[in-house]
């Protein structure tokens, strides 16, 4: 079973989501996700400044199997994309709740939000996949 | 067991070589306009080795071919089917083989006849009003459908429709090609059973619709049951549709595009039509088109005046997208195409479908039969069909790609793996219409040898091939450090 940390939010597209202190919201994608897209050979992440829209597009995942978009789970402002990935996409499989973060993105006020699920819910999302 | 072949220049060793071969020294006046800055300083770098050698060796290189000529191949005809050795034959006759295409006309007429012909058989086949033969592969195909798409749009002035549906289902080239043509891409959903899921559709239809892009049968191996309705959805919100024609061979002489109500298609001659196309090429992505798109095809078409045949060209069709190719496409794998339709004739393309059919579902039978799962088990394979390992990964940490590669070891090409992606560690089969039962058999008692060695000894399985010349690559690292090129060592 794949790891599902209890402080973060999930959505059905498998991101996760994690509230920083200052209000902005880092987006990776779940170790369910990266166990079964498998060894990541390229990440395309945004730049900051970049507006990003609930359910849209907002990065790219690619593995020797297949390439994957990743949906922006809010809208709002990229205000970094994870520098890192660039030369080590494999740490998305090694951290992919810590150093494997794809971006950090600025909700516009009063701006849409995919349907966010809790730890729990994902978790039985991934029983329902058949993790 | 195979070995692996040295590059040629690690058989080489200085002073050998076919020296009956080499060329005479040209003298100089031979490069005497060639200035001194270009000129050579140093020999080339290139491998000295005898006649014997060189045969040798180029003879080992082709017998590590692993080919639909000695081999089964369950890729099918989403990559190639058999080649029949009649229709290379007889498009090498030296009449076509001399035309040159700048040629008047009047010195073509017997090609040209071919190609209006084969348009022609295009036409009956798929039910579509008109067919353009110059695309010159799949993506190319299905790029002049949906550039069709626009233009006719734009010609009446309807300039908002910029949006083509894709259900998920589809082949993964369509929300490329839409994005390719300007076009902004609708993915909607599939239902647990695999067809397109209407309520979605209902949603995602409007005043910007261009278009959907569908794959009957879909990519999922299951036939679109509800495909009138989906026709007269989006046509009832003012889209066209297209057909993808990449699964084209399951339902050949049995079922039309044009009747389910498609507005274009492309198909794949170099597929569907049994041409070769080893190493990625030639092909031959011919479109077809409903009447109201007839003026927006591609040229040049050959038409048919009396007993004369000619190029319609920009005078004749002044709405064309335009030419897609210098001349008209690949005139020798159009050709191919044209031989094996001819060879096949009416009966034989229904048998085609038919033997397609039959065969991916005898398949699916027997592997249900062995404990494999179908990942549409309530469902009818159609020319190919889909197994999931999930069972095994999960169990047995034996996953889709280690039975691929074990494959490899019991004499069979691996079937497509990990696609579509919607279904977790699968495995895409597609046998075609020319494989005996016999290869069938011998197939499904080899992936249930494999499944007892994943249950007795998985490491057999994991660590396989055995018996190929290189064994299992590290693919993370040849995808993320591309190295291709031999370099030379000490002795250089």
């Amino acid at each position: 079973m794949s790891k599902v940390p209890a402080d973060l939010k999930y959505t059905k597209t498998h991101e996760w989501l994690r509230t920083l202190p200052d209000g902005s919201i880092e987006i990776g994608i779940t170790d369910h996700a990266q166990h079964a897209l498998g060894d990541l050979v390229f990440v395309e992440v945004p730049e900051a400044g970049r507006a990003v829209k609930a359910g849209e597009p907002c990065a790219v995942v690619e593995s020797v199997k297949a390439a994957s978009d990743v949906y922006a789970p809010v809208t709002g402002e990229v205000t970094a994309g994870n520098p890192r990935l660039a030369s080590e996409p494999e740490a998305v499989n090694t951290d992919a709740y810590g150093g494997g973060w794809l971006m950090r993105v600025r909700p516009t006020p009063g701006g849409a939000t995919a349907a966010l699920m809790s730890p729990a819910e994902y978790e039985k999302l991934q029983q329902e996949e058949g993790d | 067991m195979r070995t692996r072949e040295k590059v040629i220049f690690e058989h080489s060793h200085p002073g050998r070589g076919a020296a009956d071969q080499w060329p005479h020294d040209p003298g100089s006046a031979a490069i005497a306009d060639i200035p001194q800055k270009l000129r050579r300083t140093q020999r080339p770098l290139l491998p000295e080795v005898g006649e014997l050698e060189a045969v040798r060796h180029f003879t080992r290189l082709s017998q590590l071919n692993f080919s639909i000529d000695t081999h089964f191949y369950p890729l099918g005809s989403c990559t190639m089917k058999y080649n029949p050795k009649a229709c290379n034959q007889y498009a090498m006759l030296p009449e076509f083989l001399a035309r040159h295409p700048l040629g008047p006309e009047s010195h073509g007429q017997g090609f040209l006849a071919c190609m209006h012909e084969l348009q022609e058989m295009l036409k009956e086949v798929t039910g579509m009003q008109a067919v353009a033969l110059s695309p010159m592969a799949g993506a190319h195909g299905e790029f002049a459908g949906v550039a069709m798409i626009r233009a006719f749009h734009r010609s009446r002035g309807d300039l908002a429709r910029n949006e083509i549906i894709v259900p998920e289902a589809a082949h993964g080239t369509n929300p490329a090609t839409a994005t390719m043509c300007g076009c902004v891409v609708r993915e909607i959903p599939v239902d647990a059973a695999g067809d397109v899921d209407l309520a979605a559709l209902e949603a995602a239809v409007g005043p910007n619709t261009a278009g959907i892009m569908l794959t009957n049968p879909s990519t999922l191996g299951v036939f679109e049951r509800r495909i009138e309705q989906v026709a007269r959805i989006v046509h009832a919100a003012g889209g066209l549709l297209y057909y993808d024609g990449a699964n084209l061979n399951a339902i050949l002489g049995k079922v039309r595009p044009g009747d389910m109500g498609f507005d274009v298609i492309h198909m794949n001659l170099h597929k569907t039509f049994s041409t070769p196309h080893g190493g990625g090429g030639p092909g031959a992505g011919a479109v077809g088109v409903s009447a109201r798109l007839e003026p927006f095809l591609p040229i040049p078409i050959v038409g048919r005046e009396g007993e004369r045949y000619r190029w319609l060209a920009e005078r004749d069709r002044p709405q064309s997208i335009g030419r897609l190719s210098a001349f008209m496409g690949n005139a020798g794998v159009l050709l191919r195409a044209y031989i094996y339709m001819r060879m096949l004739g009416r009966e034989g393309m229904s048998r085609v479908g038919e033997y397609a059919t039959l065969n991916a579902n005898y398949l699916l039978a027997l592997l249900k039969e062995r404990g494999f799962d179908a990942a549409y088990p309530s469902r009818r394979a159609s020319h190919e069909f889909i197994i999931t390992l999930k069972k095994q990964a999960r169990d047995l940490e034996v996953t889709a790609m280690d039975f691929a590669k074990r494959l490899l070891d019991y004499g069979f090409h691996a079937p497509t793996t990990y696609f579509p992606l919607l279904v977790p560690e699968c495995l895409l089969i597609e046998p075609t219409e020319t494989e005996g039962k016999d290869t069938l058999d011998a197939f499904v008692a080899a992936m249930s040898q494999i499944q007892t060695e994943a249950e007795q000894e998985p490491e057999r399985v994991t660590s396989a091939p055995h018996t190929m010349p290189v064994r299992r690559l590290d693919d993370v690292r040849a995808a993320k450090q591309l190295d291709l090129t031999w370099k030379p060592t000490a002795q250089s």
